[in-house]
């Protein structure tokens, strides 16, 4: 099929552009996938005035394959159009049906030629324009997935805030799965966090951390072996029950980390190590408790 | 070529790279330190990295050796300010410079010098 040339008579429909153009702008916005809420009126005229350029300019040069060079312009253009849909919030098939409906208005020249090339020219633009569909439903899938990365990246940093509990100390509180890329981002803001406040003592409490394997335990050492590196100490808090047992039957050994059970235990030692501690105001209900 | 420049304060030596380091000029601090230690009698050196923003693994051996050197001519090397993409790199490159004493800045490391020399 990629070698085939084209038989379709472009001067006869570049004869006709503005006829078949106004057609199919016309067309588009009857069909019942209008969006005349999402995209102005001449937004729609100049990609479709642009899609149907490029169109014939890629008939033009004679291949039919959509994917070579000299096609390319077609799919840059397809390409904008369908990322600027996503962003707009058309749907798969309103997309798609933006290149389908050209279809008719651009079979309509096509009237004047004789049966037998008729039939041969309006089968080579179907499946042009097939393909050309396709290549917008990928380009508006890989916007789609665009956005939901750019949305995962942005829950990678909300869900890790790093706290400052006392002058010196950090605190950062896992919550959830970790996993490689997220423990990056937690490396990295930890120790931009000590750069920022020039805290010498990090915490991170592991808490709402579910499991914890080899992998997320390298994570661990690292990070603390990071902050060393920076010149601060730091502690692991938060370690349940279940975890210690888990790192122990995975034979995983902490070296040089202070584990405490709770993130309460670790600020005590924090406090401590920077000449601080806490006292009662008031021993009679500080007794009582 | 580039020098690092080494300068005496009190008992103490200060070494700040200002700038991202070529593999000579590294060469050069190692051979600069080890004679400056032994003139100035020093006892304790400041490595001050906080300018760094690349290393390598050259780099960051060199940061060991310097330590390991300091350590041979008694004197103890305390490394400054690294930024949290050197440390990053160098615990990737495995480079975890056990061993050597950390600080975030000259004035920290200065109060950790002032508390050893104490005792």
């Amino acid at each position: 099929m990629t070698s085939t040339r084209s038989v379709t008579p472009v001067p006869l429909v570049r004869a006709k552009y503005e006829t078949v153009l106004e057609s199919w702008i016309a067309e588009q916005k009857r069909s019942a996938t209008a969006r005349p809420d999402l995209i102005s009126d001449s937004d729609l005229a100049r990609q479709s005035s642009e899609v149907l350029s490029t169109l014939l300019e890629g008939l033009d040069s004679g291949s039919l394959d959509v994917s070579g060079p000299a096609w390319e312009h077609m799919r840059a253009a397809l390409r904008g159009i369908s990322l600027s849909r996503v962003r707009l919030g058309f749907s798969p098939s309103e997309t798609v049906l933006f290149i389908l409906s050209l279809k008719e208005p651009i079979f309509d020249p096509l009237q004047e030629l004789d049966p037998s090339n008729r039939a041969e020219a309006i089968l080579e633009l179907n499946k042009l324009i097939d393909r050309l569909a396709l290549v917008t439903s990928e380009v508006y899938q890989q916007g789609r997935e665009e956005v939901i990365l750019r949305q995962q990246q942005e829950m990678l940093e909300l869900s890790t805030p790093v706290v400052k509990l006392w002058q010196g100390i950090l605190a950062l509180p896992l919550i959830g799965t970790l996993d490689s890329e997220r423990t990056q981002v937690v490396m990295e803001s930890l120790l931009q966090a000590i750069v920022d406040t020039g805290s010498t003592i990090a915490i991170i409490d592991i808490t709402g951390v579910p499991t914890v394997d080899t992998k997320v335990a390298q994570h661990l050492i690292q990070t603390v072996a990071a902050a060393r590196l920076m010149g601060a100490d730091c502690m692991i808090s938060g370690i349940r029950p279940q975890i210690a047992q888990t790192i122990i039957h995975l034979g995983i050994t902490l070296p040089d980390v202070v584990t405490k059970a709770t993130l309460a235990d670790a600020f005590l030692v924090a406090l401590d190590r920077l000449g601080q501690h806490v006292v009662a105001t008031d021993p009679v209900s500080a007794a009582g408790r | 070529m580039d020098r690092v420049p080494i300068i005496k304060i009190g008992k103490y030596l200060l070494a700040t790279i200002q700038t991202d380091v070529q593999d000579n000029v590294a060469v050069a601090l190692q051979e600069d330190l080890a004679a400056r230690i032994i003139a100035a009698r020093a006892r304790l050196v400041l490595l001050d990295i906080s300018a760094l923003q690349i290393v390598d693994s050259f780099i960051g051996r060199m940061i060991a050796d310097i330590s390991g050197i300091a350590k041979l001519l008694d004197a103890e090397v305390i490394v400054v300010g690294m930024q949290p993409a050197v440390a990053i790199t160098l615990v990737e490159l495995g480079l975890t410079l056990s061993g050597v004493r950390t600080a975030l800045n000259v004035e920290s490391a200065l109060a950790m010098a002032g508390i050893r020399d104490q005792n």
